[in-house]
């Protein structure tokens, strides 16, 4: 007989250790997966997924962009999450960001550019809040169950995005909106340091840090661990434990909104109901893996990024479907996820002595 | 009239999908476990049915006999259930042995499993003729077969009622039983108990981990049908990478909350969804697709205020089981 026991402790170069093993076992798994498509030899397929990310200049910026985008929503999510509260909604939130953006985009594009950032940056903050505001009061008053709430609200909004799609359809008939403002590229991120993404990547770094001080420096975030630990201790700790949930899951939901003015703004240039792009789903699994530690999201996401777009490459160089890529994430989670079962609970043999 | 027809039948053939994926759920849920993971196993499900189907198909067409119509249903049906199962058994294992969070592992699976099925169906297309889109008609006529079309009866009877693949009949049936096995029969209440509070039932003799794994196992293998029948009847035995399934599978979680996690009610809420969905037929004339998107908005929203009330009302019997989502490991105090 096995016996399972909870770990009291368990010191930080094992917890790191027993991920990388899962990693590793991951990686094994994933290349004898790819190995069974495209016989190609497994390192060689590590080497050739490398080279898709990192090959050349514009491939790295891409693959940065990528890691920030997924980023900036773990970012956002992780202050409902650390207070328990599953927002799954952040893709509909990024696509409540992304319509009041293009909606700025086109219908203010005589404004100078910098004052339209910020008010698309203002508009995408306010409607994603607004997204994240429905579910939370619900909750906080009635307590009706947030996952599906969100999860609802999230396809209100695709069809709330395919609905502005139809006003604002480039071509009409075509269905898609096209580049917005191609030729004054009125309400584009401007190059920074003379990289076309530079100001994602700034962007983003800083929400990374004001959210880690936030969640651990201030009274706010203070205030989320313990509701998030348990919400009769917060009440009798004389926290306001409504309006905690009201205003965090707000903000959790205005961050979403501007990754998905980032989406619009510096990257697509252009809405439609894949600008989210299932990114809110995978952004959930990143902040639950880092523990809602904003600086190692940093590390999951580019794990992630790196997995899909090398999975991308090898699928365009074997010719192959490249959903190829969504198959070896999905086994990457599941290591990782399974690995944390080692990391809080112990095996012993029954009979045998107990520590 | 016509129009009325071409409704009902849109909005049965479209409830069919999501019933099997509601009522796989609602008996995952009363477990305890909120699988999160049903738009990927219904996925796993389709792509599996049609793979073994084509295969099938492709060996007695180069063996030059003809396919014998039991087996066209039986290797789909059972290759579907089998592989939505394993969907369900890979998320029992990491939540109840490993007790990974269900929602996480729950939306992995949903990722794993739309990229398996999207990925092999890519493949499938290709090998099907590289320009040429797999179709296995063969099955698909099978199972679009009327079930009743011998009866006679005038003919708007006969296609509203009469005129639809057995799948159809199935999934109410299926319905029906899983409502009998929950409510009326000891072992329906042992599950129960395991989703209302593990501990307890864990007190009792029940075993907590048999149940769970049991119940999402069989869960995710209905729930896979659902897959069968959107592949088979809905889009009559091909293949399209528009990720239709995933949004049907997502319905169908709306559709568990609806019915709250009433096998019965998940029968008429499903078709219910269906006229919701397809209701800017009606007025299709005076429609533009702007307001389409509106139409297509209302199941969502209708689940959105379902939710609301059942938390306003606080009625008992209409709650989600009590530890949903919760892992239960029985040293925990």
């Amino acid at each position: 007989m096995i016996r399972i026991h909870k770990r009291a402790f368990m010191p930080v170069w094992a917890r790191i250790l027993v991920r990388l093993a899962a990693i590793l076992a991951a990686l094994v798994i994933n290349g004898l997966i790819i190995y069974s498509v495209t016989k190609m030899n497994p390192i060689k397929v590590y080497e050739t997924m490398f080279n898709g990310v990192f090959g050349s200049e514009r491939r790295i910026w891409s693959s940065i962009r990528e890691i920030m985008l997924l980023l900036c929503i773990g970012v956002g999510l992780a202050p409902a999450f650390k207070m328990k509260f599953w927002n799954i909604g952040a893709e509909g939130q990024i696509l409540l960001g992304g319509i009041a953006s293009a909606a700025c985009m086109i219908y203010m594009p005589s404004l100078p550019n910098g004052l339209l950032l910020l008010i698309m940056f203002i508009a995408a903050a306010a409607a994603g809040g607004a997204w994240g505001f429905v579910p939370a009061i619900a909750k906080a008053r009635l307590n009706a169950n947030e996952t599906l709430f969100t999860l609802m609200m999230n396809y209100i909004a695709i069809h709330l995005t395919s609905f502005f799609v139809t006003f604002w359809e480039n071509s009409y008939g075509s269905g898609i909106v096209g580049t917005i403002n191609s030729e004054t590229h009125k309400g584009w991120f401007p190059p920074l340091f003379g990289q076309m993404y530079g100001m994602n990547l700034v962007m983003v770094l800083a929400l990374v840090v004001l959210v880690f001080l936030y969640l651990r420096y201030t009274k706010h975030g203070y205030e989320i661990a313990v509701v998030g630990g348990s919400s009769n201790t917060a009440k009798y700790a004389g926290i306001n434990v409504p309006a905690v949930t009201v205003r965090t899951v707000t903000l959790s939901g205005a961050i979403c909104g501007i990754a998905g003015f980032i989406a619009v703004a510096g990257q697509g240039h252009t809405i439609s109901v894949s600008t989210a792009g299932g990114r809110g789903f995978v952004a959930i699994i990143v902040a639950w893996l880092a523990k809602f530690n904003t600086f190692v999201m940093m590390l999951i996401a580019f794990l992630l990024i790196f997995l899909e777009q090398g999975a991308r490459e090898i699928a365009s160089n074997f010719n192959i479907n490249d959903n190829l890529s969504k198959v070896i994430m999905g086994v990457i989670l599941f290591f990782i996820l399974g690995s944390e079962f080692f990391i809080n609970y112990r095996l012993t043999r029954s009979g045998a002595e107990q520590a | 009239m016509d129009v009325f027809i071409t409704l009902i039948q849109a909005a049965v053939s479209f409830g069919t999908v999501i019933m099997f994926g509601a009522v796989g759920e609602i008996l995952t849920e009363k477990s305890g476990n909120l699988n999160l993971g049903v738009p990927g196993t219904m996925y796993m499900g389709g792509i599996a049915s049609l793979a073994s189907s084509y295969f099938y198909e492709r060996a007695c067409m180069s063996a030059g006999s003809a396919p014998s119509p039991v087996l066209l249903v039986i290797i789909p049906m059972t290759a579907a259930f089998l592989a939505a199962a394993l969907g369900g058994l890979i998320y029992s294992f990491l939540t109840v042995t490993l007790r990974t969070n269900q929602n996480v592992t729950g939306l992995t699976l949903t990722i794993f499993g739309a990229g398996l099925a999207n990925f092999f169906g890519g493949s499938l297309n290709k090998l099907a003729g590289g320009v040429g889109q797999i179709s296995v008609a063969a099955t698909s006529a099978v199972y679009r077969g009327g079930l009743f079309s011998f009866l006679p009866l005038p003919e708007p009877v006969m296609k509203l009622l009469f005129n639809y693949g057995f799948l159809t009949y199935a999934a109410v049936l299926i319905a029906v039983l899983v409502h009998i096995f929950l409510n009326r029969t000891g072992r329906g209440l042992n599950l129960r108990a395991v989703g209302e509070n593990p501990a307890t039932a864990d007190a009792a003799g029940i075993s907590v981990t048999k149940n769970k794994y049991l119940a999402t196992c069989v869960g995710a293998g209905i729930t896979g049908l659902g897959g069968l029948y959107y592949v088979m009847d809905y889009i009559k035995g091909t293949w399209a990478n528009d990720g239709t399934i995933e949004n049907l599978g997502w319905l169908a979680v709306a559709l568990v909350i609806f019915a709250t996690w009433k096998p019965l009610r998940s029968i008429w809420g499903s078709f219910l969804f269906g006229i919701l969905f397809w209701a800017y037929l009606l007025f299709a004339s005076g429609l533009t697709r702007r307001s389409q998107e509106i139409f297509r908005m209302l199941p969502y929203v209708i689940t959105i205020i379902v939710l609301i009330i059942v938390s306003l009302r606080k009625k008992k019997e209409d709650q989600p089981p009590a530890s949903l989502g919760l892992a239960y490991f029985r040293e925990d105090r």
